[in-house]
């Protein structure tokens, strides 16, 4: 490995990517995005989780005084819309808009048999003001007891799969189809020519797409912090290790898929096949706990399942060390897997 | 003079054709070498085997009398038919990359006075004209004050004032002492800048050595033209050897009097009348019994 040739390298790749204006600000603004989709949608009170309609000729007035006489209507994380038209408002309990309608000057209601919330709802209009049907308390028998804690709410468990999320676009995009066009165009045809070895090369791509990655995964998470004020409960210092080894393994498995390529259909097509289940099957947006066992097995052939074990142990467990440390090593294990791979079968050509 | 690169028997294949099929010659130090041929004729696949990009399915590369390994990249200046630079690089970012690859450096300010970049030092190398671009692809390729310099087409796409250029170029690089290998189809080319010259067409060697020379060996006539118009009756009815290419007549002569007179006994009119040498264009008609393939 010869350090000066690794330099020159990489300071070139740094150079393009800087000058290269559309990229930049698309990496500098998607981030953004992001952070502000996440502050539009979970800044605030923690939203409603039904939506009931309320038909009357003055719903307004008519729901305050059943809010004195009926526990139902008292009940949070119900949110009680006002309606005009009751076909209309019917419509939508028949579309699952509405979870349920009331016509309060007819003492009548309206659930759909399909709709789960409607279910549940009812159960809750039925229970909420009598004593359930069981032979010794509303609790069937069962002892209430209680603990206290910080929410975690569902944006705190949600934010490592996002980060990790565009870690993995970033690696495999920014490094697999790069590598592509530079075969493409020649650019690694004329750099065989010299004496640079393809450690040396791909080395330098995956320290430079490292840093960007780790620059910008620190700039989502920092921003959309000062929005949102999520948990983090484990070492920043254990986070950083976390997504540093994620990202290499990300950037070399995009250098494997690189590896022999020339063709940008074909490399973005991989690139896709690649990215999209492991998107929906490493626990991004939601868990895994309740899928097929081969589903789950099948995630954990992914990298980024991994990273998101481990990020989510780190910032809301508060896992140390140990704790992470299969993640960490599986996570080793693939990067080194891949950058094998990937060294051995590139091609200049 | 010693030999400094010595190819035999070479061979490349690519499925069942055989691109180059037994390829032997000697590149002298300090002269100037040209492959020439038509398209498809073997002389890219030849020169990159001789680079170290491609492998030789059969045959031996020497170079100084060893075989060609690591180190010959950095004795070796490789200029490609085309090349890519990485985007928004300027020329001297190039070749500031290119020359930190080498442990031995040709000086910047040499570099850029011998290629004549300093007009256009800190433009994105994407924005230069096509024969910029060849001059900064000829810079990249003398970065490392290389012993052997290959050149593949360096001049195809370029205009005539742009051609005319870069041959300046290398003649100057061969007066600085460098041993070049040039790949070309323009006969033109090659009779300008080479020493010695092979003609390559399916893969082989057909002939090879001096331009001069061989032009002597297999020519001792010079060809007379004349518009078809100024040729009152059929040409090929004149007792001269013949042959009509579109609006022009070329008649081959070892006695160019001789031929003149025959002419104005049959009153052919003299007044655009033109006579010019055999060429190597000529001489590759002559071998191969075909146009080259431009």
């Amino acid at each position: 490995m010869n350090w000066h040739r690794f330099l020159a390298v990489l300071k070139a790749r740094n150079r393009e990517f800087i000058r290269d204006r559309s990229a930049l600000g698309w990496n500098v603004m998607f981030p953004l995005l992001i952070v502000a989709g996440f502050a539009f949608a979970f800044s605030g009170k923690p939203m409603d989780l039904y939506k009931v309609g309320v038909y009357a000729a003055d719903p307004v007035q008519k729901l305050a005084s059943l809010r004195e006489t009926q526990a139902f209507f008292r009940t949070d994380y119900i949110q009680f819309i006002p309606v005009t038209g009751l076909a209309s408002a019917i419509t939508k309990v028949e579309r699952h808009q509405l979870d349920m309608l009331f016509d309060l000057d007819r003492q009548r209601y309206w659930v759909n048999r399909d709709s789960p919330k409607g279910y549940i709802l009812e159960r809750v209009l039925r229970g909420a003001d009598t004593v359930a049907d069981t032979t010794n308390s509303p609790t069937g028998g069962f002892q209430r007891q209680t603990v206290t804690g910080r929410e975690i709410r569902y944006v705190e468990w949600l934010i490592p799969g996002i980060l990790a999320m565009n870690m993995m676009f970033s690696a495999l995009f920014g490094v697999g189809y790069v590598i592509v066009r530079y075969r493409k165009s020649g650019v690694l045809r004329r750099l065989q020519a010299t004496p640079l070895t393809a450690l040396e090369f791909l080395s330098a791509q995956v320290v430079s797409r490292l840093w960007l990655i780790i620059a910008i995964t620190s700039g989502i998470y920092a921003g959309a912090n000062l929005f949102i004020d999520f948990s983090m409960f484990g070492s920043y210092l254990l986070l950083l290790l976390v997504f540093t080894l994620g990202a290499i393994s990300l950037i070399s498995l995009g250098l494997l898929v690189a590896a022999r390529i020339a063709s940008e259909e074909l490399a973005g097509g991989i690139l896709n096949v690649l990215s999209w289940p492991m998107m929906f099957l490493s626990g991004v947006w939601f868990s895994l706990e309740g899928t097929p066992p081969l589903i789950q097995k099948l995630a954990l052939l992914f990298p980024l399942t991994h990273i998101i074990d481990a990020a989510r142990a780190v910032m809301i467990d508060g896992a140390g060390l140990a704790g992470i440390s299969t993640q960490l090593i599986v996570l080793t294990l693939m990067s080194a897997i891949f950058l094998l791979l990937g060294a051995v079968l590139f091609r200049w050509k | 003079m010693a030999v400094l690169l010595q190819a035999t028997n070479l061979v490349k294949r690519f499925g069942d054709v055989a691109a180059v099929n037994g390829v032997s010659f000697g590149l002298e130090a300090g002269t100037c070498f040209g492959l020439l041929g038509p398209n498809g004729a073997g002389k890219t696949t030849t020169l990159e085997m001789l680079e170290g990009i491609a492998d030789a399915d059969e045959g031996e590369i020497l170079y100084r009398g060893k075989p060609v390994g690591a180190e010959f990249r950095n004795d070796a200046g490789i200029m490609f038919q085309t090349t890519a630079l990485q985007d928004y690089m300027t020329v001297r970012e190039a070749l500031e990359m290119f020359g930190s690859f080498y442990p031995r450096t040709t000086p910047m300010a040499e570099l850029i006075e011998t290629c004549a970049l300093s007009e256009f030092l800190d433009r994105d190398s994407r924005k230069l004209s096509g024969g910029q671009r060849q001059r900064l692809l000829l810079a990249i390729a003398l970065v490392n004050d290389p012993q052997v310099v290959f050149l593949d087409e360096p001049t195809t796409g370029l205009d005539p004032q742009a051609r005319h250029n870069l041959w300046a170029l290398v003649k100057r690089i061969r007066a600085q002492g460098k041993t070049i290998l040039l790949t070309t189809h323009y006969m033109e080319e090659a009779y300008e800048l080479c020493d010695e010259i092979a003609i390559m067409d399916h893969g082989k060697i057909i002939t090879r050595g001096s331009p001069k020379a061989l032009l002597a060996e297999h020519f001792d006539e010079v060809v007379l033209q004349l518009p078809r118009a100024d040729i009152l009756g059929d040409p090929d009815e004149l007792p001269l050897p013949v042959t009509v290419h579109g609006d022009t007549v070329e008649i081959l002569s070892r006695d160019i009097n001789t031929t003149i007179r025959t002419l104005l006994d049959h009153d052919v009119s003299l007044a655009g009348l033109q006579i010019r040498p055999r060429t190597l264009e000529d001489l590759f008609l002559a071998l191969t019994g075909e146009a080259l393939r431009a």
